[in-house]
Order: structure tokens, then C-alpha cells, then sequence
């Protein structure tokens, strides 16, 4: 490793900082803001005034509000992010130990779907220029573009569940399968093949597809355009003219000389697309029961957990900065022009 | 067809290129909409009718002003682009009879040099990868000695060091070297004809000349045959043998350089060759210059397409299109007064 990489990733790890302080520092005070309490989630309307002072004090509510911001934020450097408010009051690292690993099961597939779907339709949209395909690769990228997640979500769900049932509804794995099913690593595949548990492992994969199929369809139109039109410029470039005068293949030219000169843009978009890809994950989990970080996360605003929202939140802020930061690691790696 | 594809064969013809009547016309770029209420579409005529020939180990200048259609008839020439109309024949064999696959294995005997060599290398790939990637395609069953064939062709171009350069990239070298190693790969294939578009309009004058010299060495060092496109007659005068001289898609003069220098005969020529600068400060220009720009290839103007701009049109001029005429031994020109000049 090069000084110089050694300087930019200090730098972006220190710039990494701020970002996450002031992020957290919003959600923390926006939640404060917001009507209702957790006091009052949890215990009604009809509770006498004692019963919700018991209950804040206990919860360390009553305290003022500089010391509970500095003590979460305390929670936070020390990576221990406190106890939830509600919900039986676990510790939220326990909590999101076994949603993350369903979410990262979730997004995986999702992501690289979107970047398999967006990157070759793209490019072959690219190569047909003005041909019919071109036009209907195009429409469609629009369409899976505008249709909400949600709603996509639910017409996959009427077509592949219902009217021809081949694929499961909802959750992440059959509910009879789960009384024989050992959790090591909550990561369910990797759980089923640890225990040679076969129908677990088909189960849990049969799961995944409706959802993730879902969330990587929604975030590939963005690719499949970006792609496209990067392609486009790259194919009238003089170099691929030049490869195509030299004899070169056509589909080679397209697909490795071409193609991977558009890697940068791709690549960036793929870095910013993560934090969509997370709130996208929210909607397909909660279209698909899939119990998941995203669905944590709205049943904890309803409730008003400040303490299980606070932490999440700076959780997606800190994977959103440690991809962008690997995202411009790569850079280096895909384009010698490129150097720290 | 494979065997007349790859061999160089160097007898029963003189000429290497035969352009015969090449026309081409690109369909204007539309919208939707106009597409949908108006039937008849616009063609920019690029090339309307040229015919020339190359003669083995000559070079052939194509000059004109940018608009004239010299960077298409190159391309169409070497079969990058498809022709309208017209024949187009290299070593006898006409390229639109040709399959994609054998257009393919034709393309290693013609190559192809851009103006800006920066944008002609593929930015990922090292200098030595992309020389190289010729001889991958063309020769793959030679591949063990590639390499050595690569840092030979290297050091000749005048990359010297050549391993130094080999595993460098594109943005490591300077502007002059990159068009040194984009010669580097057209010659890799051991080509009959090389397409030089413009190739040292982006280099800085101070190397211009070493890369012409370079240029006009290897010619007869490797027995090449050039299709030189400028739109600098000061360059071409320096390189070519032969030069055609473009305008809006139509030759209108062709001959020897030293024919066309010494006794241009076209109003367009006269033009072009007074608007050379001449480092002497009494020698004047006495030609009237044409008035405005080069007109629209959409609708070009009727009769002679000079007319609008030639100082000396007359009535004729905006009727008939004058034919090119051969007025002095192998000089043609397309001029209704070209007679006017002979004895200028």
C-alpha cells in the first residue's frame, strides 16, 4: 500500500466521522420532535400519570436531554448502542444481530441482479441502438424504475403465489421447517448447509427469490439507462473504431473493450444506489414479512423506540460511508488512470 | 477465398484501392415526431460520386476542408462504413461482396491511424497490450513470439526503450508518443494500406515533422501504400505523391502534387494554396479569397457546388455541374473555366 492510499483512506475514515455525528444528531433530535412518545406506545392512552413516570424513569427518559444525547452517543462509539425502549427491552445489538444478516441475505442477490439485469440489457440496448429492442429494453427500464416497490412486490406476489403457486408468499423460510432448524449465524443459507438441513436450505432459497427478484428489478432501470448511454458514447469513442479497423470481434468489442470503460460511472452509481438499495429493503421486507433490518426499523418508528431507531439508522449511515469508501478503493483497481 | 484474403499478392494490378462512383449519404438524424408526419427524409450527401485509385506503394492525399467528405470516403474505403452506391475495391476484391467474418480477416491488410491518438487507445490498456492485440487476432498461431515482435515494432516506431514502455498506459506518455504507438499497432499486422486521418493534426508542431519522417521511412521500409486525409496542404505536400483535392463531397481536382502545386487549376485549388502561409513577408497573396463558408450537404447548391463561393463564377456555373476533365497529361479538374488557368 502507497502512502499516498494510506493519506486518502485516513482521510475518508476520518471524514467519516461528521457524516455519521451529524446524521445520527438529526435522527436523535427529529424523533424527540416527533408527536407521540414510547411511554404512550406502549402503554396506552388510559394510563395514570405515576404508571408513565415509573416507566420513563426506568427507561431513563426523565433525564435531561444533553445527557441522554451524549450517552447514546457514547453507546454508539463503543459500538454497544444501549437497550431498546420497547419490545421487551433487549439489548439492540441483539436485536439487529438477527435482522442484519436476513437484510445482507436479502440485498446480496438483490444487488447483484440489479447489476447483472442494468449492466448487460444496458449494454446490449447499446450495442441495438435504435432497434426495437433498444425501445423495449428502454420502456421497460422506465417501467421497473416508476412502479413502487411495493406495489411490484405485490403483483409478484399475486402472479407467483397465487394464481400459480410456485413460489411462497412471505418470510424467510417454511414455519414447519423452522421447529428442526438450528440458527448459528442467523445468516439462513449459511445455517442450513453448517447443518446439512437440504429442505431448510431449498425453503430459505425459495424464500428469496420473490423478494430479492423484487428489490433487484426496482434498482436496475436506473442502470440499465446510466449503462446505456455510457455505452453508447464509448462505442462512437475512436479506440473501439480503431479495435473495430484492427479486426477485433464485434461482440468483444462491446462487451470487454467498451464495456469495461464504463465500469467507473457504473460503479459509482452502484456506491449511491446502496442507501437506496436499504430503503428499498424496507419496502420489500415489509411487503414480504421478510423480518429483516427495513422492517425493524418502521415497526420501531411506530412504536417510537428512540434508542432502536438512533442505533439503526447510524448503522445504515456507517454501511452507506464503508461502501462509498470501497467504491473509490476500486476505482484504482479497474482504471490505471486512477491513483491515491 | 480465405488464401486471397490473406496473401498479399503484388502482380496482375497496379492499383492497390479502386474507389469507383462511391457515394454516401447519411440519413439525417430525426425526431420521432418529424418522423411521423413528414415521409421523406434528409440525407447529408458526405460523398457524391468520387472515383480515384491508389497505385501500389503510393501515397494517395485526400484534402479539403472539414465538410468535404475526405474522413468518410476514407472510412468507406477501408469498409468501417457501408457505401451508398459505388464500388469499392481493395486487391481486386470488392468489399461489399465480402461477409463480415471475411471483412474481418481482410481488415489486417488495412489499417487504420486516427487523428487523436489519445482517444484511439483504449485507456485501460497498456501500450504493449494494445500493439499486441493485432497480432492476437490475426496471427494467433505465432503467440509465443508476440512479444519480441511487439518490442521489435516498438523500437522501430522510435518507442525506445521498448520494454520501458511496454507495460506503461496511455496517459503515462506524451502526445507525440502516443500517435508513435498508435502507428505501432496498425503496423503490427504487416498491412498493405494504412488510412491516416489526419495524424499529426493533434500533435504539437515541434514533433509533426519527426512523425512524417517516421511515416514516409517505414512507406518504404515495409513497402506500404498510404491514403493520406489532411485538410493542410503544407502537410500533404510533404508526404503525398498523388493528391485529390475535396470539395463538398466531390473531387474537383486531381493530379501529382507537383501538377497540382505548380499548376492549380481549379478556383478552389488556387484558394487553398494561397491561404498556405508563406514565410516571406513581400510574397502576397494575389488570389481572391471565396466568400463565406462551405454551404449545407444537405441541400448542396445546383450546378457546380463551388459556385456560391468562387470568385469567378459565371452564369453556367450555377447550372451545370462541370465533369472532371483531364487538361494537362494525368491532371484532371472539374472547372467549366479551368482553361482559364492553364496558362496562369
Amino acid at each position: 500500500m502507497s502512502t499516498s492510499l494510506r493519506r486518502f483512506l485516513v482521510t475518508r475514515l476520518l471524514l467519516t466521522i461528521p457524516m455519521v455525528l451529524i446524521l445520527v444528531t438529526m435522527i436523535f433530535f427529529v424523533m424527540r420532535v416527533l408527536p407521540g412518545d414510547p411511554i404512550r406506545s406502549q402503554l396506552g392512552p388510559r394510563v395514570s400519570e405515576e404508571q408513565a413516570d415509573a416507566l420513563r424513569e426506568r427507561l431513563g427518559l426523565n433525564r435531561p436531554l444533553y445527557i441522554q444525547y451524549f450517552d447514546f452517543l457514547w453507546d454508539m462509539v463503543t459500538l454497544d448502542f444501549g437497550t431498546a425502549l420497547t419490545q421487551g427491552e433487549r439489548p439492540i445489538r441483539d436485536e439487529l444481530g438477527e435482522r442484519l444478516p436476513a437484510t445482507i441475505e436479502l440485498t446480496i442477490p438483490a444487488i447483484t441482479l440489479t447489476a447483472v439485469i442494468g449492466i448487460f440489457s444496458g449494454a446490449y440496448a447499446a450495442k441495438n441502438r435504435k432497434k426495437p429492442v433498444d425501445y423495449i429494453i428502454r420502456l421497460l427500464s422506465i417501467a421497473v424504475y416508476s412502479i413502487p416497490i411495493f406495489f411490484m412486490g405485490l403483483i409478484f406476489q399475486i402472479i407467483f403465489s397465487v394464481r400459480i403457486p410456485i413460489l411462497p408468499l412471505s418470510g424467510r423460510m417454511d414455519t414447519l421447517l423452522l421447529t428442526n432448524f438450528t440458527s448459528i449465524t442467523n445468516f439462513y443459507i449459511i445455517d442450513a448447509i453448517l447443518t446439512r438441513n437440504w429442505p431448510a436450505l431449498w425453503s430459505v432459497l425459495m424464500h428469496l427469490v420473490l423478494p430479492s427478484v423484487t428489490l433487484g428489478l426496482a434498482l436496475s432501470g436506473v442502470f440499465v439507462r446510466l449503462t446505456r448511454v455510457n455505452m453508447i458514447e464509448m462505442l462512437q469513442s475512436d479506440f473501439i473504431t480503431a479495435g473495430r479497423a484492427r479486426g477485433i470481434s464485434e461482440n468483444k468489442l462491446v462487451y470487454r473493450h467498451a464495456l469495461r470503460n464504463t465500469f467507473i460511472p457504473i460503479l459509482t452509481m452502484l456506491g449511491l444506489q446502496f442507501a437506496i438499495l436499504l430503503a428499498g429493503a424496507v419496502l420489500t421486507e415489509t411487503t414480504f414479512s421478510w423480518p429483516g433490518v427495513g422492517r425493524y426499523l418502521v415497526e420501531r418508528i411506530q412504536l417510537r423506540d428512540y434508542t432502536a431507531v438512533q442505533a439503526t439508522i447510524g448503522i445504515f449511515a456507517l454501511f452507506v460511508a464503508f461502501i462509498s469508501l470501497l467504491m473509490d478503493i476500486l476505482y484504482a483497481f479497474i482504471d490505471p488512470r486512477i491513483r491515491y | 477465398m480465405t488464401d486471397k484474403l490473406t496473401q498479399n499478392k503484388q502482380e496482375n494490378n497496379d492499383y492497390l484501392v479502386e474507389v469507383q462512383s462511391l457515394v454516401k449519404w447519411f440519413p439525417v438524424q430525426t425526431t420521432f415526431i418529424d418522423q411521423l408526419f413528414s415521409k421523406e427524409r434528409d440525407f447529408v450527401r458526405a460523398v457524391d460520386g468520387v472515383s480515384f485509385n491508389i497505385r501500389r506503394g503510393e501515397v494517395l492525399g485526400l484534402a479539403g476542408e472539414s465538410g468535404s467528405g475526405k474522413t468518410t470516403i476514407g472510412r468507406v474505403t477501408i469498409g468501417l462504413e457501408e457505401k451508398t452506391e459505388g464500388n469499392v475495391l481493395f486487391d481486386g476484391i470488392d468489399l461489399s461482396t465480402l461477409s463480415a467474418e471475411e471483412l474481418r480477416k481482410l481488415r489486417r491488410r488495412m489499417q487504420v491511424i486516427f487523428q487523436d491518438p489519445l482517444a484511439s487507445l483504449n485507456p485501460r490498456m497498456s501500450l504493449g497490450d494494445a500493439i499486441q492485440q493485432g497480432l492476437k487476432i490475426h496471427y494467433p498461431e505465432t503467440a509465443k513470439d508476440h512479444r519480441d515482435i511487439v518490442l521489435d515494432i516498438m523500437e522501430k516506431v522510435g518507442l525506445s526503450p521498448a520494454k520501458f514502455f511496454y507495460n506503461k498506459f496511455p496517459h503515462q506518455i506524451s502526445g507525440g508518443q502516443r500517435q508513435r504507438v498508435v502507428i505501432a499497432r496498425a503496423l503490427v499486422t504487416n498491412p498493405d494500406l494504412i488510412l491516416a486521418d489526419e495524424p499529426i493534426a493533434m500533435a504539437d508542431v515541434s514533433v509533426r515533422a519527426l512523425l512524417l519522417d517516421l511515416m514516409v521511412q517505414l512507406k518504404d521500409e515495409l513497402n506500404l501504400t498510404y491514403l493520406f486525409i489532411t485538410h493542410d496542404l503544407a502537410t500533404a505536400k510533404y508526404i503525398c505523391d498523388r493528391i485529390a483535392i475535396l470539395y463538398l463531397g466531390k473531387i474537383v481536382e486531381i493530379s501529382e502534387l507537383e501538377e497540382v502545386y505548380g499548376h492549380p487549376l481549379h478556383p478552389y485549388t488556387r484558394a487553398l494554396l494561397a491561404a498556405v502561409p508563406v514565410p516571406d513577408p513581400h510574397d502576397r497573396r494575389k488570389e481572391p479569397m471565396p466568400k463565406g463558408e462551405i454551404p449545407n450537404p444537405i441541400n448542396p447548391p445546383p450546378g457546380c457546388r463551388f459556385h456560391p463561393r468562387c470568385p469567378y463564377a459565371q452564369e453556367i456555373c450555377s447550372q451545370e455541374e462541370p465533369l472532371l476533365r483531364e487538361l494537362r497529361p494525368g491532371h484532371q479538374v472539374a472547372c467549366h473555366f479551368a482553361e482559364d488557368f492553364l496558362n496562369a
